[in-house]
């Protein structure tokens, strides 16, 4: 092996997965060195956000970290309710079962301020090992010595070998695309989601949410108010802030043209939401993020020779209808995966530790959460587009509604049985048809009237923090043809159709007497979400360390 | 390895903190000091230094009892272990010459350092003689606008590259026995290439943060017997240099008019168009009214 630096355990990204790898490699003592790209951990995250400790998973965040809630946690989540819109009808259910089930306890949180809590503890630890922390770092790819990887490269160092490399580098992982174990090809395997962060005093909060001190409120929303793409709104009280957002399938986006931050203000402004904002509304953030849908991606062998994936890396994201989970598994994931490295080394057999770890996956339940079996089955029948149409018809039948009204004392428990929300299928059914006829046939009107404007998108880019890499533009153009990359311009979260100041633009392009339509780009508003990675022709890569945009609230 | 830092308080020139009377005067009362802004380089070569060879960093200056402030930024930068100021009334209204004696009795006084480091020039003298007439007096190896530096510990040896007659285009490597005196460029970049280095940083960084709050405890304050010095070759006494006037240096004759113009208002705009018109002769002007149809 070539004279480079070396460390046993590299642990890439300073998330809640790479965080609980970091902390169970330090606890068997391996030296360990952790690598984060932002300028500090959480500078680059965003998450809805709510973390959940789950009873049957074999390690939680606060196991990993005492003192976790306390200080990098913002509120424990004791109510939650789903909301069925049509109009200004509203049917809302109380999901407080759902949310308990298998829950020890679950808190909202912002990510800066709780990944940068984690950054501290965890530099820490892996100091004692000889490792450490190490932000402003971005590894680009894997080191191969005669094919098999050995380590990684990157921007700001020289590269760094490795016995066990965990990439918890999130949805764009670069390490899981360099092993040729993700890709970005398909939209309908990608949910995007977009949040605002909203200033709200804490009395207030406990005045509009009617909570205590020491409880939160989730409120979830779907029916007809996203033009018909396919997704849901939440909104989760912080300590003194709420975390306002919206999610929707990437491919629904891309086929409805939507604007993302345009079906962000459809909740924020609609009535039911003005008896929580009221008429003082102060956006204080504005993010986006990928997130892997796993039912279809999560990877049932996660690992290449010395490279073990965890978190969004490995498409560990559960998001089945109201049940929205990735933080917590991706901390069971990290542990899991430094475990099993520390097992196999005992054994003399440290190149089984991937192996080793997909099985952990399989018999602690983690991969049965993110793949349940029952929509894999009926995946075939239900999300097929004439059963849909089937379906939907019937549902908005004066039969279906008459169902709905017979079935209206049941619902709410049925809405609360987490096999089956397991099961639902990515159709508009569950996410606009039912919701909305549930809205019409059972809701009541809401009489509130919004008074919230929310910002409008330039604003909400000139409020975020960049430190442009000028010169180096970490995402360039493959193809500029609008049929190849023209619907990034919608898409993408900080561009618009016919807005001048975002990351994607259409320009008409005159050559030789005719006229063609290109899409042009500017990465510098980019919030690296990675949604024009799939929905466009990209080559695409993370800033340098320290570079792009910086979250302050996340 | 022993390193010795060279620093000094200069006036913050910068917009919005430097104030000059009317003559054009610096108002030294009402203009901060802070450190010289090129000794920040100087001190980034021993921080790397001592980051990939380890040993401990001193930090010296001359001047009143103000600079110890100074001295703290310095330990903030390099995460010095300990600060030296060289201060006394004898010491007053120096040249370069005499500061450059004072300076090198100082660093005598702390022993034998395998490296001084000086930055090039200062903010409010501009000579760049210090470092260089200090190091005439320690009689070592001088090495002057460095831009990287590598140090082999065993042979004892300083490589440096440094740019010939100050020019980036032109770059040249010398290599020279330790003790040696170091002036940095100010296009000296540190590289710190390995995660070791890095961590290396930050444990410094973490113990500076305790020992710059408490700085004057590793500070000490020398006057001119302390480092053995004849009080007649420092201070005013010891400077050959007389300064007869210093003069102001004039504005620049403003030599053309503005007007402000709102682009809104045509008939203002129609006189701009016509001005240039004039200014660039009829026959542009005629293109241009032509283009305009």
């Amino acid at each position: 092996m070539s004279d480079y630096e070396h460390y046993e355990a590299l642990v890439v990204g300073a998330g809640p997965g790479g965080a609980a790898a970091a902390a169970t490699f330090a606890n068997y003592g391996i030296e360990t060195l952790v690598l984060e790209r932002g300028v500090e951990a959480g500078s680059k995250n965003v998450s809805g956000g709510l973390i959940y400790a789950e009873e049957s998973a074999p390690y939680t965040i606060d196991d990993l970290f005492p003192g976790f809630r306390e200080a990098a946690a913002e509120r424990p989540i004791t109510k939650y309710r789903i909301h069925n819109i049509a109009g200004d009808k509203v049917e809302s259910f109380d999901l407080t079962d759902l949310h308990e089930h298998d829950t020890e306890w679950s808190d909202s949180v912002l990510r800066r301020k709780m990944d940068s809590w984690l950054e501290d503890r965890v530099h820490e630890r892996t100091r004692e090992t000889g490792g450490g922390l190490l932000t402003g770092v971005h590894v680009n790819g894997l080191l191969r010595e005669e094919g098999r990887i050995v380590g990684v490269t990157l921007d700001e160092l020289d590269p760094i070998t490795a016995d066990i490399i965990v990439a918890a580098d999130g949805v764009n992982s670069e390490l899981a695309r360099d092993a040729g174990l993700m890709d970005w090809d398909e939209p309908d395997e990608w949910f995007q989601g977009v949040k605002a962060v909203v200033d709200m005093p804490e009395d207030a909060i406990a005045d509009r949410f009617d909570v205590a001190d020491d409880e939160g409120a989730a409120h979830l929303f779907s029916g007809d108010l996203f033009e018909g793409v396919r997704g849901g709104g939440f909104l989760y009280t912080n300590r003194d802030t709420l975390s306002l957002g919206t999610v929707f399938h990437l491919d629904s986006l891309v086929a409805e043209e939507a604007e993302p931050h345009q079906l962000l203000d459809a909740l924020l402004t609609h009535p039911l939401l003005a008896q929580w904002l009221g008429d003082d509304y102060t956006e204080l953030e504005y993010s986006a993020k990928l997130v892997p849908d796993s039912k279809k991606v999560a990877l049932r062998e996660p690992h290449f020779g010395r490279l073990l994936l965890v978190g969004d890396a490995a498409g560990q994201m559960q998001a089945q209808g109201p049940i929205i989970k990735g933080m917590n598994h991706a901390v069971t994931a990290g542990a899991l995966a430094a475990e099993s490295y520390a097992q196999a080394k005992s054994r003399n057999e440290p190149e089984k530790a991937g192996t080793r770890y997909a099985r952990k996956l399989r018999s602690e339940g983690v991969m049965k959460k993110l793949r349940p079996r029952g929509y894999e089955l009926l995946r075939g029948v239900a999300e097929d587009d004439g059963v849909t149409d089937v379906v939907d018809t019937v549902l908005t039948s004066a039969v279906g509604r008459a169902g709905i009204r017979a079935l209206s004392g049941r619902l709410e428990r049925l809405y609360n049985v987490p096999t089956l929300s397991a099961l639902m299928p990515d159709t508009r059914t569950p996410y606009v048809t039912l919701p909305t006829v549930i809205a019409e046939e059972l809701g009541t009107r809401v009489r509130d009237q919004s008074s919230v404007t929310p910002p409008d998108l330039e604003a909400r880019i000139g409020g975020l923090t960049y430190d442009t890499d000028i010169g180096n533009p970490h995402i360039t153009l493959r193809d500029e043809s609008y049929e190849a990359s023209g619907a990034a311009v919608a898409a993408c979260p900080v561009s618009a159709v016919d807005f001048g100041g975002g990351c994607y633009r259409e320009e008409v392009v005159r050559t030789n007497g005719s006229e063609e339509r290109v899409v042009s780009l500017d990465t510098q508003p980019c919030v690296e979400c990675g949604t024009c990675a799939v929905v466009a022709d990209t080559e695409w890569t993370h800033p340098r360390g320290d570079k792009g945009v910086e979250f302050k609230w996340g | 390895m022993h390193m010795v830092v060279l620093t000094k308080g200069v006036p913050d020139f910068r917009e919005g903190q430097v104030s000059f009377d009317e003559d054009g005067h610096l108002e030294r009362g009402k203009t901060p000091t802070v450190m010289n802004p090129n000794d920040r380089f100087a001190l980034e070569a021993a921080l790397q230094t001592r980051i990939r060879h380890g040993g401990r960093v001193s930090v010296m200056s001359m001047g009143p009892p103000g600079y110890k402030e100074v001295l703290r930024e310095a330990m903030e930068t390099v995460y010095a272990d300990d600060l030296h100021l060289v201060s006394d009334r004898e010491m007053a209204a120096a040249d370069t010459w005499a500061t450059a004696i004072t300076l090198s009795a100082g660093i005598e006084t702390l022993g034998e350092p395998d490296v001084v480091f000086a930055g090039f020039k200062t903010a409010d003298g501009e000579t760049g003689h210090t470092g260089p007439q200090t190091n005439w007096c320690l009689d070592m190896p001088l090495v002057t606008h460095v831009i990287s530096l590598d140090i082999d510990e065993a042979e004892g040896t300083l490589r440096a590259k440094r740019l010939v007659e100050g020019d980036i285009e032109e770059i040249e490597t010398v290599e020279t026995e330790l003790p040696a005196f170091v002036v940095a460029d100010p296009e000296f970049e540190p590289s710190y290439r390995t995660a070791g280095e890095r961590l290396t940083l930050k444990d410094l960084r973490e113990e500076t943060r305790a020992r710059a709050e408490n700085y004057e405890e590793h500070l000490t304050v020398r006057d001119h017997a302390d480092i053995n010095v004849d009080p007649d070759y420092i201070g005013l006494d010891g400077s050959p240099t007389i300064v007869s006037s210093v003069d102001p240096i004039p504005k620049a004759p403003a030599e053309r008019e503005a007007t402000m113009v709102d682009p809104e208002d045509t008939g203002a705009m129609q006189d701009v168009l016509g001005a240039m018109q004039s200014a660039v002769g009829d026959d542009a002007g005629d293109a241009a009214a032509a283009g305009g149809d």
